[in-house]
């Protein structure tokens, strides 16, 4: 089969692509080299919708940061995906905190963030966010918080609905184009591949892809940063992200930001890293980042620790001056029917969408250019239906849920009360995804505090059962990271 | 909405031998919310022997020691709903659960909490490293080898000297996998002498004390972890450095009562303990909310869990006929070498019973209960270890009511 669309990378852009493709009548194919969507830092974030003040004037970074943000509503109530629109303090104590946020307001309004505020007093602090330090600060309405693996899994949901196909384990480990002609031939892992646009969306690896479609492989430094996430019991000193005055540089120290679901994160630092998925904590960085953490957030508590994780900044930079540059979007003609994104890192779970349509428009533009215009999809629905989670119901929603389903009634999970319900849907999710982490990715199984001491043997008993799995077939997150080794008696 | 005089909340040990008391003392109207499939807790994955010593005087497995509780639960008609999880109890003791049949909401006169515990685990710990495969508690590996008939590794190193870290070092070992060793951050080992000699000694399992691990490697399933030696502050000491190849850690690094809905019906919980405050009844500061076994304070012992909630069950009795129980004013605190102490107050008009760890293993001391001036108890012992509870009746002949009594132990 010959696809009219090859993405590669099932990260929060290629799924932002994938699902902006899926509007055409196109043939789609996602090919994602891990088992899962999300797996890279599309995941490995903050979760901010960001407003977009921090961004340099007239940059992509800017301008698609601002368009996602304003859409943000619209888009989470079409993909059914957990949002709140927290707004951010930024606060400072001298004069010196004082001039810099000053900078980034003046930025932020000529980028076109809206609501900027500074709250001089106290009492005008207090009145957002009591637990808030800082003498005065800069509010900025328009802020947000979101669940990027959530809305990654909606996007590339939506994208499935609509017609694109995903396929995991499908690393690309070279591209062909034969006789510079109209067709690419995509080497991956299970097996070959034609289409006839290539959208490079490989995230960190999106330099290495650049160059095997012909574009330069652009230069990047790895700005690693780790986190602590904190129990929900934690989450009730914090309902707006706070985050110290800027450096001089632009850059934030260490901060605590809720997550939608109600906990706590406390980081990123910023390191320096070589290794492109080097996303094991370091001990020395997390003993570092509990003592810059406690500074910003009084209760961060040992108690509170439920897991760690890390992701890394693959920034676009200037190899002689080491300046940081903007995002890379580009269709070069010559280089056959391709778009290439590369360097897409912070803000761009907030830029995902835009930056997806600037991509999809270069391919209209060009098809219109060969008189070959696409027709839209006429079967597309932008939206997501998802039942609701039995966390989130009313007891009267939930009596009405069990009588309707009695799977309702029956929780797997208890640190976050997911029913039977929830964890069957997401076994039989619309990618096909069975990893452990697909899981509890889509459910909030074993994120609580017991971290799947109760629930995952429940789970993987479930895969086995619902999918017909051998015991050898459950994976935790990766091809060779299997849970069992086989039966401890009986047959093998 | 139902209406029960008792919900007890968890039919593990001390549950099940709550509602029995109960039901002996007269108490009928009683209702047990179990979550899994059967009644027994935790001790249906305990397969190992050695319960019931204390008990009953002789060594039984886990199931044997749940079936016999079990057996008089049934013996006496004691009703029970298993699959059933209780999802929220209120201040006033009204009690949802979720279940098949839909949401069951209960309105208890008295609701007695035994819901036990929870294992700490590698993000409690933030352990750094990657994340692969192969890192699991001891508790999640008991009960997929011995209630899923599934292998969870082949080479394997334990971090923790808890009881279920050793009794798993023992049943992996039984079924083929290599123990490599045990590594326990403390001076000390956590769980019991016994466990140490029949579960490590036994079988050539090392156990190295003050060793943490400092890494953890492998992006799929694990391949290495990383030990270090640390020091009297138990921080790593650069240099000692050593990674052993392995596809399996589990850890068995402590136990955490489990008091979610403790807390969501306003209890109080104890710092140390982690389990709610209480009273010489068992009683914690909402008045007719009871407490007992590992959701109290963690055991070592279970035929310490069902005596406990045996003799909870004479307070909750008193509580459902009476509706209130005596004031209880005089604090229990732990003073030098203790951990905690429990009940955290006390009537001063009635006998106790008072449960207590030391801090760290010591030879030769001096137990010692007082009451401001006044010596309540003054006990020599050859030994005490963290490891080992100690209990010890106090008589109200020593007890007044004013002044709080302070528990300590020195050389």
């Amino acid at each position: 089969m010959i696809y009219d669309a090859a993405v590669i990378g099932a990260g929060v852009v290629g799924c932002a692509v994938a699902r902006e493709l899926s509007r055409w009548d196109l043939k789609i194919l996602v090919l994602e080299k891990e088992l899962d969507v999300a797996t890279g830092n599309s995941s490995r974030n903050t979760g901010m919708l960001h407003a977009g003040f921090t961004y340099k004037n007239g940059s992509l970074k800017a301008e698609c940061a601002v368009e996602g943000n304003q859409e943000f509503d619209l888009v989470a109530a079409e993909l059914s995906v957990p949002f709140k629109r927290t707004g951010k303090l930024v606060v400072g104590f001298t004069d010196h905190d004082r001039e810099n946020i000053l900078k980034f307001r003046e930025n932020g309004e000529r980028n076109g963030v809206k609501g900027i505020r500074m709250l001089e007093t106290r009492e005008e602090i207090e009145a957002i966010e009591p637990y808030a330090g800082g003498n005065f600060a800069m509010y900025v309405p328009s802020s947000g918080i979101l669940d990027p693996m959530q809305y990654t899994i909606a996007l590339a949901e939506n994208a499935a609905e609509n017609g694109a196909s995903f396929l995991f384990g499908a690393g690309v480990a070279s591209i062909d184009r034969p006789g510079d002609g109209d067709l690419w031939i995509l080497h991956t892992e299970k097996g070959d591949f034609s289409s006839r646009w290539v959208i490079n969306c490989a995230g960190a690896f999106s330099p290495m892809v650049s160059a095997m479609l012909g574009y330069p492989e652009y230069y990047q430094k790895g700005f690693k940063g780790e986190y602590y996430v904190l129990d929900k019991k934690a989450g009730k000193y914090l309902s707006i992200p706070v985050y110290p005055a800027p450096n001089d540089k632009g850059g934030f120290a260490t901060h605590a930001t809720p997550t939608v679901d109600g906990n706590i994160l406390v980081g990123p630092d910023s390191y320096l890293t070589e290794g492109r998925e080097d996303y094991a904590n370091r001990r020395d960085r997390l003993d570092s980042l509990f003592k810059e953490g406690s500074i910003m957030f009084h209760q961060m508590k040992r108690d509170y620790f439920i897991r760690n994780f890390a992701g890394i900044r693959w920034k676009n930079c200037d190899e002689k001056t080491g300046e940081v540059l903007d995002f890379i979007l580009e269709a070069d003609p010559e280089k056959g029917r391709s778009v290439n994104l590369v360097g897409i890192e912070s803000p761009g779970v907030t830029c995902a969408l835009p930056l997806a349509r600037r991509a999809v428009q270069k391919i209209l533009d060009r098809q219109e250019k060969e008189g070959k215009p696409l027709s839209p999809n006429a079967s597309f629905d932008p939206c997501r239906k998802v039942p609701r989670r039995f966390s989130e119901m009313t007891m009267e929603e939930r009596k009405k849920a069990i009588s309707e389903n009695p799977d309702y009634g029956q929780i797997v999970c208890r640190c976050e009360n997911v029913s039977r319900a929830e964890i069957l849907r997401a076994i039989h999710n619309p990618l096909g995804v069975h990893t452990l982490t697909g899981i509890k990715n889509r459910t909030r199984s074993m994120m609580g505090r017991c971290n799947g001491g109760y629930c995952q043997t429940r789970i993987t008993k479930m895969l086995e059962e619902e999918l017909g799995l051998a015991p050898e077939d459950i994976r935790y997150q990766r091809e060779n990271g299997v849970i069992f080794t086989g039966k401890v008696r009986g047959e093998a | 909405m139902k209406y029960a005089d008792v919900v007890i909340v968890g039919g593990g040990p001390a549950g099940l031998a709550a509602a029995v008391r109960l039901y002996d003392m007269g108490i009928r109207d009683i209702l047990i919310l179990e979550r899994e499939h059967s009644l027994g807790g935790i001790l249906r994955q305990c397969i190992h022997d050695g319960f019931g010593l204390t008990r009953f005087g002789v060594s039984l497995s886990g199931p044997e020691y749940a079936s016999r509780f079990i057996g008089e639960v049934e013996k006496r008609q004691i009703p029970y709903i298993t699959d059933t999880t209780v999802i929220e109890i209120t201040r006033d003791k009204l009690v949802t659960a979720a279940g098949e049949a839909g949401l069951l909401q209960v309105q208890a006169k008295a609701v007695i909490l035994t819901m036990g515990c929870r294992e700490r685990t590698r993000g409690a710990l933030a352990i750094p490293g990657t994340r692969p495969a192969g890192v699991m508690t001891a508790g999640v590996a008991q009960a997929y080898i011995n209630l899923q008939n599934r292998m969870i590794g082949k080479e394997v190193v334990i971090l923790g000297s808890g009881d279920i870290g050793m009794i798993m070092a023992r049943r992996l070992t039984l079924e083929g996998a290599h123990v490599i060793a045990v590594f326990e951050v403390m001076p000390v080992a956590s769980g019991l002498p016994r466990n140490i000699e029949q579960c490590l000694n036994d079988y050539g399992i090392p156990l190295y004390l003050s060793h943490t691990v400092t890494d953890i490697k492998g992006t799929d399933r694990l391949e290495s972890v990383t030990i270090s030696q640390v020091d009297d502050h138990m921080q790593p000491i650069p240099g000692t450095e050593k990674e052993y190849a392995c596809d399996t850690l589990i850890l068995s690094v402590g136990l955490i009562p489990e008091n979610e809905l403790t807390l969501g019906a306003g209890a109080s919980l104890d710092d140390h303990t982690k389990g709610a405050l209480v009273d010489e009844f068992y009683q914690s500061d909402i008045p007719g909310i009871f407490a007992a076994g590992n959701v109290l304070h963690v055991h070592d012992l279970v035929d310490f869990v069902s005596m406990e909630a045996e003799a909870l069950a004479e307070g909750a009795a008193a509580y459902v006929r009476e509706g209130s129980l005596p004031e209880c004013l005089v604090s229990v605190t732990a003073g030098d070498n203790v951990g905690h102490a429990l009940p955290q107050k006390v009537s001063g008009e009635r006998d106790f019973l008072l449960s207590l760890r030391p801090r760290r293993p010591m030879q030769d001391v001096r137990l010692k209960v007082s009451q401001g001036e006044n010596i309540i108890l003054e006990r020599k012992m050859k030994k005490v270890l963290p490891a080992e509870m100690i209990q010890l009746k106090i008589r109200k002949e020593k007890l007044s009511r004013e002044g709080s009594i302070t528990v300590s132990i020195s050389q």
